[in-house]
């Protein structure tokens, strides 16, 4: 373990290389760019590389290539680049590719505010491709985080053949913060699960109990199959129900059976709590003062930091909030978590307190934003 | 893959033969293209030059695309367009594997023009066989970057008013080391330009003029695969040195085919001192 002094994107970047990261493909964008900066000095030093692409359509089947060529990979964007990738995405559920995507959250629609930051693309990270899929999606809110969830977004990744999205925001990547690194040996490093059969044996989507296909890369004689199409467990393309439906199912059951090890929240004082506030991302780092606060003045409140913004642990969330009466949710956005707490603590006791702002809230406007509810 | 493989054909022993049938129609060119590519892989492994567990086919999407559905290497059927970037990212990840993309004109210069364009500046150490249909054929008779001025496709009902892309003066421009075109008519020189790109670094570019009898057949009038295949032999024109102002394809003027580029200059792998 090592005390560091490091931006959000290059704890992200400094956790990729630990996790073994050895393909990088990019385009440059704010505020993602300088993740693949630093990333362009540090890799060919460990014997990786870093490309800089046409674009991030590029980018993100490059980094798909480099994975089935046995690569750890990684690209980083930002919305409009995020937007691009849809496909690739698919891509990558459907061959159930291990692969992990950044996306640095900044002010949308369309080309926004590059620098400045907001919380409206959970949504995108969630669904941005065509199909019916699920992917799981982790939110740091520190330097720190970013460091510790970039590690469990690639061990995620290669344990369930996945990809997996890192959703950091503007403020988050270019804070810079203390943090500990570790050193290699001190965090467990996952990689994908390899064939024990003879080639001849060998179906490349053929799974055991637990749901996820041993993987055998390009090069090792496993002849392997990457088919983009609705397929069977030798690869092959099937156009009938059953096989879209045992694939579709398994690619959706193979990650919400290991709920439990994707999904992650951090709770403070809920035990006695009648008001839970819940938030995460840039937000959560002034609504975690505010409820501290509000507590110290006596009322009954409690803080709930989601890390895992997809897939929800709804049983797991649904008991922690429980014995509120009322759950407000802080988000800078027009409503998107919102929607999953009603859902789960029902709609008479959860509350939404948007914030939109493209600058990091004040404490004031936070606490007035969840006054109107107290 | 359960069934035994029966050899009939000195080359199944490269092919999915459980895959077969295959899904292209009769008298399509396609075939001949991957036959004679096929033979001209199989001299360079006879050789010792190539190792077949170390060969990828990386395809897009469309009827030439599924060649990756019958050749038993590794190999991936991907996103439309999207072929050249993924075997980019297969070749970099590591370098001891050689990269062949195939694909059709609207999958390599249509929609993948872009990544097309990019690899053969970079040098990128490829070897990418554009099968030129002259229509987008898997989707049933759209224009194709490379559709001749004023012929009828379903989505060009009064007549195509676009000039087509010549693809070999497009990628000739760039930095790719070699530059050739064949034709499903002359399959000995598709085997030959396939060994001889299989024996350099680099970016390698391919284009196999081929016959779509189905779709383009029906478009220009010649729905008979052997009058099309007739056809299109009167008009190809092989030189052992074409110049690449030689290079546009007219259907009246004839198609010239042979190798328009061979260089050595530094391919992408080169510049950055790997593999
Ligand atoms: C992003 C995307 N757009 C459109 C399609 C539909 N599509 C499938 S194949 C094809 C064109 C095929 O033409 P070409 O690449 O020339 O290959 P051919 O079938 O002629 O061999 C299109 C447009 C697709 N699969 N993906
Ligand atoms: S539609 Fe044309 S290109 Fe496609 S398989 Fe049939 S003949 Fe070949």
């Amino acid at each position: 373990m090592k005390r560091e002094f490091l931006s959000g994107n290059r704890a992200v970047a400094e956790a990729a290389l630990l996790s073994g990261l050895r393909f990088y493909a990019g385009y440059p964008i704010t505020p993602a760019s300088d993740l693949m900066e630093y990333l362009a000095e540090r890799l060919p030093k460990v014997g990786g590389i870093a490309v800089q692409f046409e674009d991030e359509i590029a980018s993100i089947n490059a980094a798909i290539g480099a994975s089935w060529a046995g690569a750890k990979a990684m690209t980083a964007t930002s919305g409009p680049g995020f937007s691009l990738m849809a496909e690739g995405i698919s891509l990558a559920v459907a061959t159930e590719t291990p692969l992990v995507v950044v996306d640095i959250m900044r002010a949308g629609p369309s080309t926004g505010i590059p620098t400045k930051t907001t919380q409206s693309d959970v949504y995108q990270a969630r669904w941005l491709a065509h199909g019916d899929y699920i992917l799981p999606v982790f939110a740091p809110w520190s330097a720190q985080d970013s460091y510790d969830l970039t590690i469990k977004a690639f061990n995620v990744s290669e344990k369930l053949r996945t990809p997996v999205i890192l959703l950091s925001d503007a403020v988050i990547a270019h804070m810079w913060e203390t943090l500990y690194t570790r050193e290699p040996g001190e965090v467990e490093i996952v990689s994908r699960k390899k064939p024990v059969e003879p080639p001849e044996e060998y179906k490349p989507y053929k799974a055991g109990e637990d749901l996820v296909p041993p993987m055998a890369v390009f090069g090792e004689g496993y002849k392997v199959i990457v088919e983009s199409l609705v397929h069977d467990e030798a690869g092959y393309y099937r156009q009938d129900t059953r096989t879209y439906r045992e694939m579709v199912t398994r690619l959706r059951e193979k990650i919400m059976r290991n709920i439990g090890v994707v999904y992650e929240h951090e709770e403070y004082w809920l035990e006695d709590a009648k008001i839970i506030i819940v938030s995460y991302g840039s937000t959560a780092r002034m609504a975690y003062p505010v409820a501290k606060s509000l507590l110290s003045r006596g009322l009954r409140v409690g803080f709930l930091r989601l890390k895992t913004l997809w897939p929800l642990d709804e049983g797991k969330l649904s008991s922690a909030l429980s014995k509120a009466d009322k759950i407000i949710v802080v988000e800078n956005n027009t409503g998107r978590i919102y929607y999953d707490i009603a859902r789960i603590a029902g709609r008479d006791r959860a509350r939404f307190s948007p914030i939109l702002t493209v600058d990091p809230p004040g404490f004031n406007e936070v606490l007035e934003a969840v006054s109107r509810w107290l | 893959m359960a069934v035994a493989k029966k050899v009939i054909h000195p080359l199944d022993k490269y092919l999915r033969s459980d895959r077969l049938p295959h899904i292209w129609c009769p008298g399509c060119g396609i075939g001949i293209a991957l036959a004679a590519m096929l033979r001209g892989i199989d001299r360079r492994i006879r050789e010792g030059k190539l190792d077949r567990n170390k060969l990828v086919f990386v395809t897009g999407i469309g009827c030439s695309a599924r060649v990756s559905f019958y050749v038993d290497f590794d190999s991936a059927h991907t996103l439309h367009g999207r072929a050249i970037p993924f075997a980019t990212g297969v070749k970099l990840a590591n370098p001891s594997l050689e990269v062949i993309v195939v694909g059709g004109d609207g999958d390599i210069a249509g929609i993948g023009g872009n990544h097309l364009l990019h690899a053969a500046r970079r040098n990128m150490d490829l070897f990418v066989v554009m099968i030129t249909n002259f229509v987008y054929a898997m989707t049933g008779g759209q224009l194709a970057p490379t559709t001749p001025l004023r012929v009828y496709t379903t989505t060009t009902p009064y007549g195509n008013p676009e000039p087509p892309l010549n693809v070999i003066k497009l990628v000739a421009s760039l930095n790719a080391n070699y530059v050739a075109r064949a034709s499903v008519t002359t399959p000995h020189y598709i085997e030959s330009f396939t060994y001889k790109a299989l024996g350099m670094k680099g970016f390698r570019f391919l284009e196999v003029v081929s016959t779509c009898p189905e779709v383009y057949g029906r478009h220009i009038g010649l729905r008979n695969p052997v009058a099309m295949l007739e056809e299109l032999k009167k008009r190809v024109i092989y030189k052992a040195h074409p110049v690449v102002d030689e290079s546009d394809i007219d259907w009246d003027k004839g198609i010239v085919i042979g190798e328009y580029v061979v260089r050595n200059n530094p391919s992408y792998l080169d510049l950055i001192k790997r593999g």
